[in-house]
């Protein structure tokens, strides 16, 4: 996905002299690309998270897109009060990069571990949460942000995640994108909704039986403005089974069932795949730390 | 010519009615800075009442947002805002909030948390260096302020890119909340710090206008070095009561108080 979001932002940047990059000192073999195709929109600001995100609120005041990017908590919890006041409450097109959501960097500890950062950037008003599931989505969510820019957070996986479009899919803020079609053609199918690097978890566990049947969706956009688009994209389903590598306090799915809470027939068809809280204290590779967090298929 | 002088009394006694109105904080901060605020708006900043977000203006960002009242009535003062506006401050949905706010013609960026106006400040300066454009950016901080480690990176990384468009001014009073700034987490040696960290710096009495004036319209003092001056100044300046009174950052005076300020201010 990192390289995926490089190549990207390299050919945007072609396009649109607005684009600028600044990194926290992190980007080794991957931003390359971008500081050596446009020097003078490519900054490195050290480790200074803070600072990194306030400037990068100014450029924003002055007419650019700004891109930050760092590993994981650092661009996000490190700079928390820079993202709500400087960014979100002055509706800046600042979009915040964080590579290696979920538990990428399981093996690094817990400090590497971003399994509550949707529930940070979710609690703003004004940003969009980009989640991209695949390479591909990683491309349509740059686009998507590039043409309507405002303030976004963007959750990368880390690298060698399997593409599941064949093009770079439309997408829209709040709307599911169909992903995986059930096998079977029937009234009321159940689905999977994914947000971010799950899309490779869910398309996994369709081999298994009882979920042979399932369809998959990807939802890539979504944050506090999409909640009402939500209820009427349940109904053509019998059950809609969220998964995310988040804990649920906050997560993707807390934010479905928040969206569906006054829609009871939407909400009884809604089950949660997220991480337990076990998982902050354990290290390890991040299939093994997923398994741990409960993100297997459960008995039916 | 603007004269300054008459331009921070009317800044104090605008202050002074507002606070007083809204049962509102902060007003030794707000006088604190007053003489600062009004050098700035009467003779330093490029600025047009007329246009505020014209492309060439100079930037002014009040970091230390609980001062607001004094920028607010140098806005009215100067024709952003109507003078009847300020009478707004603090009230219901009112724009003129207890924390300076960008909701308001001629004020560039929202504070209130301290920490946060010296990195958005390096910002624009480094967008300003890069276009090469004229205006220069001016970021007004309290010395209590300075405890905020985001100061320090955002120090570092206008000294490393060589931001000599950037100017700071520290509002050294010497108090903050609940002390002295000594006795809460000292800041000195603060010239040497701030030169250390790559700045030039300069100090002045920072109710003294004409070295106001000669200090900050003549920046950079060092070509590609950011500037920072450390303005020694009085927390509560011009009301006697008030002067370096820790208490004053909080209290709100009442009518008979209000009444004395404003007859000192004659």
């Amino acid at each position: 996905m990192r390289n995926a979001f490089i190549e990207e932002l390299v050919y945007l940047a072609h396009q649109h002299p607005h684009i600028a990059l600044i990194v926290g000192d992190l980007g080794y073999s991957v931003v390359e690309p971008f500081a050596d195709s446009f020097p003078d929109r490519f900054i490195n600001a050290g480790v200074a998270e803070q600072n990194m995100t306030g400037l990068a609120a100014g450029m924003a005041s002055e007419g650019y897109h700004v891109f930050t990017y760092s590993i994981a908590n650092f661009p996000t919890f490190r700079c928390a009060e820079q993202i709500r006041n400087d960014i979100d409450y002055h509706q800046l097109p600042v979009t915040v990069v964080s590579v290696g959501g979920g538990l990428a960097y399981g093996a690094l500890g817990y400090s590497h571990h971003a399994v509550q950062d949707y529930a940070l950037m979710r609690s703003f008003p004004n940003m969009l949460i980009a989640a991209p599931g695949d390479p591909m989505e990683v491309r349509a969510c740059m686009r998507y942000l590039i043409q309507n820019p405002q303030p976004s957070y963007l959750r990368l996986g880390k690298a060698g995640e399997p593409c599941f479009h064949t093009q770079v899919p439309t997408i829209h803020p709040g709307r599911w994108l169909s992903v995986i079609q059930a096998k079977e053609a029937i009234e009321k199918p159940s689905t999977f909704l994914t947000t971010g690097a799950t899309l490779a978890i869910a398309a996994e566990w369709l081999k298994n039986t009882p979920y042979k049947n399932h369809s998959v969706h990807s939802l890539p956009l979504w944050g506090m403005s999409n909640k009402s688009m939500q209820a009427a994209q349940f109904h053509p389903f019998s059950a809609v089974e969220s998964v995310e590598d988040h804990l649920m306090d906050g997560g993707f799915g807390s934010w479905l069932m928040e969206s569906v809470v006054t829609h009871k027939e939407s909400l009884t068809k809604l089950d949660i795949y997220s991480l337990s809280a076990d998982v902050c204290n354990l290290v390890g590779s991040q299939t093994l730390l997923n398994q741990y967090g409960g993100l297997v298929p459960k008995k039916k | 010519m603007t004269d300054t002088i008459e331009l921070a009394r009317h800044i104090r006694i605008h202050a002074l009615h507002m606070v007083h109105r809204a049962k509102a904080s902060h007003i030794a901060s707000a006088l604190s800075i007053s003489d600062i605020v009004a050098v700035l708006y009467g003779k330093v900043l490029h600025i047009n009442p007329a246009e505020p977000n014209f492309i060439d203006r100079d930037r002014f960002i009040l970091s230390k947002g609980h001062a607001c009242v004094a920028v607010y009535a140098a806005l009215a003062e100067c024709g952003f805002l109507k003078t009847e506006d300020l009478l707004t401050y603090g009230q219901e949905n009112s724009v003129l909030m207890n924390h300076i706010s960008h909701k308001v013609p001629g004020v560039e960026f929202s504070t209130g948390s301290l920490g946060h106006g010296l990195p958005f400040g390096t910002g624009k300066a480094l967008i300003a260096q890069r276009r090469r454009a004229p205006w220069r950016t001016f970021v007004l901080l309290s010395d209590g302020e300075l405890a905020e480690g985001s100061n320090w990176e955002a120090m570092l990384f206008a000294a490393h890119h060589h931001l000599d468009n950037l100017v700071a001014i520290i509002d050294y009073n010497k108090l903050q909340s609940l002390t002295t700034v000594a006795d809460t987490l000292g800041i000195e040696p603060l010239h040497d710090k701030l030169t250390a960290f790559g700045w030039s710096v300069r100090e002045v009495d920072g109710h003294n206008h004409g070295a106001l004036i000669d200090a900050l319209n003549n920046t950079p003092w060092q070509k590609g070095k950011p500037s920072i001056l450390i303005a020694h100044t009085t927390k509560g300046k011009g009301v006697s009561y008030m002067e370096n009174k820790v208490e004053w950052h909080y209290r709100t005076p009442n009518i008979d108080q209000l009444a004395q300020a404003l007859t000192e201010l004659q």
